[in-house]
């Protein structure tokens, strides 16, 4: 069977974001790109399931050449081959997810997992469109997977629990932190990316309905008041919770 | 343009979700300034009170009813709206962005061919179009969009908008029993955690970070969290190291969270983390370091030891609270 793995290139959780001289979009000057991280989650599951049933995996992304580097990077974990969409214009959710569900039908790919959103837009929808675009069940937030033959089970993260969640391929799975531990790359690894072609394709054209006004950071928020050092402080805090906040 | 707005409600046990009367409140308000009109969609087995949803603004409610649907399956659910939709003219939909409503609200989008704008926590209107906010990089920046397709999709975060007070108006319930529902993906069961409040619907959230030196320690957390009818949240540092469960994770690779009042006990305030509290409407720091950047987003703080404060504090809260 093969198995697809969509995968995108976004600021590190760990970067400051400016905004650039548009307005409009990401400074990405001083920016360091990583894998999004529930997308290891997702590389981590379809190679565990090709180890369990066999098959082939391959992983798709959509963006520039600098998403080249993520490719190579879950090339690098295991995953046999890579398809990067070349694209170096905006596009909403709804286009992404139009390109994907193209290349994973081209792929012929019955079974296909995300991570559960980008940490760059963080719309949590790219999965579920994908899904719908292609016909395939789905199942978000999924915090374990299981394939037995035809069927899937698997535990989806919701407020104050979990749902256990039953359907059949071909399905597209979108992973949560807490489906499995990411393996890191080996050398091995590593130096076999290297080698591997990241096969280029053009995406058919956007039709793009969201339109990005304006981007800005949120107002920086006033620092408080450090009421004290220890203990003593804790009537006067629990007063202004109470008289001013009014929050408890 | 008739501008019908059609809003989802979520029910979990037949109860209607707080975050689906922000929505339909919202819708209403948004109604008003598109001079349409608000219905909502209900789809579960019973469900307690629909009625009262006319007190938020939804002059009726259509509830699809069947017994395999009282818990969630997304593709009977996303059918069932598209149909009804398309029978019914639906120009807006509205969702609130929790769990369900961000499964759902894709699926409907591609159904009925809409734009989609997910987790607004404000709308506007501007030369009869609506104006969304939502926050992107875990809200470290915000955008202004807009959708050109004629048919819209918007979700909003949970507890940004005001449900408001109802009004004594009375919704219209009309019930549509459900033949066969398409459960091509189902959901079987519900485990829930046992008794506990969830960091993304709390109202008061009280969360541990590396400061709490260990998991045996968090006792501590949830010990403040229960004297204040709070939830227990953590960083993404003690998430890491196994000492939470990531359900408790604040921050951008866990929950967004905005809750009345946040208080972080021994977190040092990575940017991760601040972006997903920051808009919390008071935060309280306790940290031993009183450069901690936390103290930057902090509306009251303490730069002390959390094993001298907190007890302090439970004990303090349980003197005004008796």
């Amino acid at each position: 069977m093969k198995i697809a793995v969509c995968v995108s290139h976004v600021p590190d959780t760990a970067a400051k974001i400016n905004i650039g001289s548009d307005g409009k979009t990401l400074d990405p000057n001083g920016v360091t790109f990583i894998v999004n991280p529930y997308d290891e989650f997702a590389v981590e599951e379809a190679l565990k399931t090709k180890e369990k049933i066999g098959g082939e995996t391959v992983a798709i992304s959509l963006g520039t050449d600098a998403n080249k580097e993520t490719l190579r990077k879950v090339l690098a974990m295991g995953i046999d081959n890579a398809v990067l969409l070349k694209d170096n214009n905006y596009r909403d959710s709804i286009s992404v997810a139009k390109a994907l569900a193209e290349e994973i039908k081209a792929q012929n790919a019955e079974l296909v997992f995300f991570g559960k959103q980008s940490v760059d837009f963080d719309n949590s929808v790219v999965g579920q469109l994908t899904a719908e675009f292609l016909g395939y069940n789905c199942i978000s937030v999924v915090v374990s997977f299981s394939l037995e033959g035809n069927k899937i089970t698997c535990e989806r993260e919701i407020e104050g629990g979990k749902e256990i969640v039953e359907t059949t391929l071909p399905a597209l799975i979108t992973a949560q932190k807490g489906l499995n531990e990411p393996r890191y790359a080996s050398l091995k690894g590593i130096m076999a990316a290297k080698k591997k072609e990241i096969i280029e394709k053009q995406p058919t054209a956007a039709n793009n309905s969201v339109e990005i006004i304006s981007m800005k950071k949120p107002a920086p928020k006033q620092a408080g008041k450090i009421l004290g050092t220890d203990a003593t402080a804790v009537p006067e805090l629990v007063r202004l919770l109470r008289q001013e906040a009014k929050v408890i | 343009m008739a501008n019908k707005i059609l809003v989802f409600i979520e029910q979990r046990n037949g109860k209607i979700k707080k975050s689906s009367l922000e929505a339909i409140k919202a819708a209403s308000d948004m109604a008003q300034k598109l001079s349409g009109s608000v219905e909502a969609i209900s789809i579960g087995n019973e469900i307690e009170n629909l009625e009262n949803v006319g007190g938020f603004g939804a002059g009726k409610v259509i509830h699809f009813k069947n017994a395999d649907l009282e818990n969630y399956s997304p593709s009977a659910y996303a059918d069932i709206i598209a149909k009804y939709s398309s029978e019914n003219s639906i120009d807006i939909f509205f969702f609130a962005a929790s769990s369900m409503g961000k499964d759902l609200a894709p699926r409907v989008a591609v159904k009925t061919d809409s734009g989609l704008a997910m987790d607004c926590i404000s709308l506007n209107c501007e030369a009869n179009n609506v104006v969304a906010t939502r926050p992107i990089y875990a809200g470290k920046a915000l955008i202004d969009v807009k959708l050109a397709s004629p048919k819209k999709v918007f979700a909003l975060r949970p507890n940004v908008f005001n449900s408001g007070a109802p009004t004594d108006k009375k919704a219209e319930v009309s019930t549509v029993n459900v033949g066969t529902p398409n459960l091509s993906v189902k959901v079987i069961d519900i485990k829930k955690s046992e008794g506990k409040i969830d960091v993304a619907e709390a109202d008061i959230i009280v969360s541990g970070g590396r400061g709490m030196k260990g998991p045996e320690h968090f006792k501590l957390v949830e010990d403040l969290a229960e004297v204040l009818g709070a939830a227990s949240g953590a960083s993404r540092a003690v998430v890491d190291a196994g000492w939470r469960p990531h359900s408790e994770q604040v921050g951008q690779t866990g929950k967004t969270v905005s809750p009345s009042l946040y208080v972080a006990l021994g977190i040092s305030g990575a940017i991760q983390h601040l972006a997903g509290m920051r808009s919390s409407k008071y935060i309280v720091a306790i940290n031993k370091d009183k450069d901690a950047p936390i103290f930057q987003v902090a509306d009251y703080g303490i730069a002390g030891d959390v094993f001298e404060v907190v007890p302090a504090m439970i004990e303090e809260i349980k003197k005004i609270k008796s």
